[in-house]
């Protein structure tokens, strides 16, 4: 009998399987591929957090400060670099965006500068010289998300969790007050509360337990160029969050905003479009000059949680006493180190930094109350 | 954007076969390639700047691939060259690079004939100047007419390596030796499904005695456990090898050389039926994962057919055989009229041409004790500069699956697209789960499927014309 049974390894489930492992919790991760092989490990790595949505701002500003420890608790390294961040708005009306939404960052305490193009092209002189507008922060930057499963891997058997992999979970039953899961390799085992971290998996998983959640998913781009020489220094980004860029230590430049692809969670990320391709490559051409002669070596999609009002479902899960879910988070790469320490010290019983359980992301918006138990009692 | 009823991928014997078939047949093909001719690569033809004098001292190969030349040019199909296919939508929209361009083809039926790729399993100093594959040396003695070397070693498996040495000694050159990883048994067990072809047999033996008369010596059984120099190739260690295939320890051997060619078999192009979404199998006789198809050659993916070496290992006779069944098979579903009599002959011959290509794919295929060649420190993916040490180390951490071991290490990462180290990653995978290379999987194709020019994908374009999507929530 586990203590908690983690169903999804992507960075919200390794990230709380840690921390409870680490506080003495018997810890199962269950995961249908391999850990963070799919949004975790295949998003562009961004973690600057001028792109983050305001109501996720004080999780992100406490997240980056465990990103700069993170490689070295994990025991491998993921590529942290606090590179820091530059907005760009071109005409008046991407100006005026980007002056509100940053106003309403710094306001919730991020460093956050808006500058003239002049100095945005002091501080980065790969940008173009359209720049109308820009802001600029000095904290955070970008990680190897290629690298997270490999991390959390090592951390998470030195922490004691025990890891499924390839172990697609089929059924999730009562047993008692706990519950017993079952996977399609034939895994089976019982715990005492389960969670559901399964990213664009969460719907199939919560109507194992007789709820519908509406999660939805996303199938966001990205583009890597060849090595180039060092050229961009910053995460450079847009007003209207449809550009993220920066340089890989390597050399390479990757390009994303979430333009997207197609797929669904049962054929994985399915196509690349070309009109979103192209409209993103543009977008970045316009804001980098530098990408001019340099050639796409590759384009890639990764499936994200998508919730209809884009914010977090994070909580327990209405009706079924000892579930919860953890997933939906938007810029959840940069978020899931902190969100799952939070996360993890209520099941602990500690009262956390910050509210997680609380109205904007409780699932209960999404799900009448009913207190009827949905599950059918198996024990 | 250019619609037509077919678009054929690959102008080798299988694509420009089925192009001849389904243009003849009523059909509006368009075939596409790369090169700069039809023939691919076993009928590559000389660049158009040469001007062949004498056409019998050019091989059979040439004049069977003049004949298809002429065949498809004097064939209602619409060949465009020098179009490198970057990105192919359900539908299908086939965007291809021309001079810097991309151009838009678009038709309900695709029929796929990439051909194949060498495989190399990596040893130290496979990547000094003076290295390159046998594929690449053919190339180079084929249609350009230059020696890899002054003084070359030919190694690996398969018949290429007889016929390589042999025209190093026709254009001129020293073969300094011939080291094959079969045995004379291996060949012995094959021979009753290669006397199906006594022609092409003849010619396998024509091509050893050429070596004997030159008074090459030919090692067998034997590995290439490392290539020498400093700044250029100056030698090669071989040593037998066990049934396996793995190096047996201190019996080394040197042999002075300035170039080396190598190549261990052929691995069927599979990238368009995987960016597709078709299932495929592991077929290790045929050269590794296949897309499934069924009589007619279609794919899991309706109207994706896939002809030739593409669809697993068979040679270039059965590629010609199976285009052109292809070709027919797609204008027959279309509704055209065609020689059902002709198509069973065809049928019939293919049967004969793939038991003598099977066997020889067979004979071909890298055993799993060849990994050993690659010591720790041996640069598997060149692209990415990743040695064996990272791709064990990866192995230890718990990497099981060739994806994975991309994205933990970037073997496979870089421009090639795993092309060139893609076969020696799933072998280490493979050999920590009992051999079974279907277990680790297949890499996840991507567009563009070639590199491009970053202005090819996105054209010319103002910025205050751009109409950018809403904002993301903030």
């Amino acid at each position: 009998m586990f203590d908690t049974a983690i169903i999804g390894g992507g960075i919200m489930g390794c990230a709380s399987a840690l921390e409870l492992a680490e506080a003495g919790m018997s810890v199962a991760l269950l995961e249908r591929r391999f850990l963070a092989s799919s949004a975790s490990g295949v998003n562009a790595g961004t973690l600057s957090l001028t792109d983050v949505r305001a109501a996720l701002v004080p999780y992100a500003l406490r997240s980056v400060e465990l990103w700069r420890t993170l490689s070295e608790r994990l025991g491998f390294d993921i590529h942290y670099r606090e590179i820091g961040s530059i907005t760009v708005a071109f005409n008046d009306r991407e100006a005026e965006v980007l002056r509100e939404r940053i106003a309403a960052k710094a306001a919730l305490g991020i460093a956050v500068d808006i500058i003239n193009a002049k100095r945005a092209r002091e501080i980065e002189p790969a940008l173009c010289e359209d720049v109308k507008l820009a802001a600029y922060c000095a904290e955070g930057g970008y990680a190897n998300s290629a690298a997270t499963g490999r991390a959390y891997r090592l951390g998470l058997i030195r922490a004691g969790v025990t890891l499924h992999e390839q172990a697609e979970v089929t059924r999730i039953e009562r047993n008692g007050d706990g519950f017993v899961v079952s996977t399609a390799n034939g895994v089976s085992l019982n715990a005492r509360r389960i969670v559901l971290a399964g990213g664009s998996w969460l719907g199939g998983l919560g109507k194992m337990l007789g709820i519908d959640f509406p999660v939805h998913w996303r199938v966001s781009q990205v583009s890597v160029t060849e090595r180039m020489k060092p050229s961009v220094s910053h995460v450079v980004s847009h007003a209207y969050g449809l550009l993220t860029l920066k340089q890989s230590d390597n050399g390479t430049i990757l390009i994303g905003g979430g333009w997207q692809g197609k797929g669904d969670p049962e054929r994985g990320p399915a196509e690349v479009l070309p009109q979103n391709l192209i409209g993103n490559l543009r977008l970045a051409l316009q804001t980098i000059p530098a990408l001019q002669g340099t050639r796409i070596v590759r384009t890639w999609l990764g499936l994200q949680a998508h919730t209809p009002d884009a914010m977090p479902l994070v909580g327990p899960i209405p009706g079924v006493e000892n579930a919860f879910i953890l997933g939906g988070v938007r810029t959840g790469y940069t978020c899931g180190p902190y969100v799952g320490k939070l996360f993890a010290d209520i099941l602990l019983g500690k009262e956390p930094e910050l509210p997680l359980f609380h109205a904007p992301f409780n699932p209960s918006r999404f799900t009448a109350p009913s207190g009827n138990e949905r599950l059918a009692l198996t024990a | 954007m250019s619609a037509c009823d077919v678009i054929v991928l690959g102008a080798g014997p299988a694509g420009a076969s089925a192009a001849i078939e389904a243009s003849k047949a009523g059909l509006n093909v368009v075939l596409l390639d790369a090169g700069a001719a039809a023939g691919g690569q076993v009928y590559r033809a000389p660049p158009g700047s040469f001007r062949v004098t004498d056409a019998e001292a050019m091989g059979p190969d040439f004049a069977i691939g003049d004949g298809l030349r002429q065949e498809l040019a004097a064939s209602p199909a619409k060949c465009f060259f020098g179009r490198s296919v970057w990105h192919i939508a359900p539908g299908f929209v086939v965007r291809a690079v021309f001079e810097g361009n991309t151009e838009v083809y678009e038709a309900p039926t695709l029929i796929v004939a990439m051909g194949t790729h060498e495989r190399v399993i990596p040893m130290p100093g496979w990547t000094l100047p003076g290295v390159m594959g046998l594929a690449a040396a053919t190339i180079l003695l084929k249609s350009q007419r230059i020696l890899p070397g002054e003084n070359t070693v030919v190694a690996g498996t398969g018949p290429l390596l007889a016929a390589v040495a042999a025209s190093i000694l026709k254009g001129g050159g020293k073969v300094a030796a011939l080291v094959e990883l079969s045995t004379r048994m291996d060949w012995v067990k094959a021979l009753p499904s290669l006397i199906s072809r006594p022609d092409l047999l003849k010619r396998g033996f024509g091509w050893l005695g050429e070596l004997r008369a030159a008074g090459v010596p030919i090692y067998r059984g034997h590995a290439l456990t490392a290539i020498t120099g400093d700044a250029e190739v100056t030698g090669v260690e071989i040593a037998p090898v066990d049934a396996q295939w793995r190096p047996l320890a201190g019996q080394r051997r040197t042999i002075a050389a300035d170039s080396v060619t190598i190549g261990h078999g052929l691995v069927p192009s599979t990238e368009v039926t995987r960016l597709m979404g078709a299932k495929h199998e592991y077929r290790h006789e045929q050269g590794g994962w296949v897309a499934l198809r069924n009589e007619d050659f279609e794919t899991t993916i309706p109207n994706i057919f896939v002809a030739g070496d593409g669809a697993g290992i068979a040679g270039a006779a059965a590629a010609a055989l199976r285009g052109r069944i292809t070709g027919l098979a797609v204008a027959r579903r279309a509704g055209r009229k065609i020689d059902a009599s002709r198509e069973t002959t065809l049928r019939a011959q293919l049967g004969k041409a793939e038991r003598f290509g099977h066997a020889i794919s067979d004979l071909m295929q890298a055993r799993p004790g060849l990994i050993e060649t690659m010591t720790p420190e041996t640069i598997v993916c060149r692209c990415e500069e990743v040695t064996r040490a990272d791709l064990d180390s990866a192995i230890r951490d718990g990497a099981r699956d060739v994806n994975q071991m991309k994205a933990w290490t970037r073997c496979g990462m870089g421009p090639c697209q795993g092309r060139m180290c893609g076969e020696a990653a799933a072998s280490l995978l493979a050999a920590v789960q009992g051999g079974d290379r279907s277990k680790v999987g297949q890499l996840t194709a991507r567009p563009p499927l070639r590199p491009i020019p970053y202005e090819a994908i996105v054209g010319q374009f103002d910025y205050a014309d751009m109409e950018l999507p809403e904002p993301q929530p903030g």
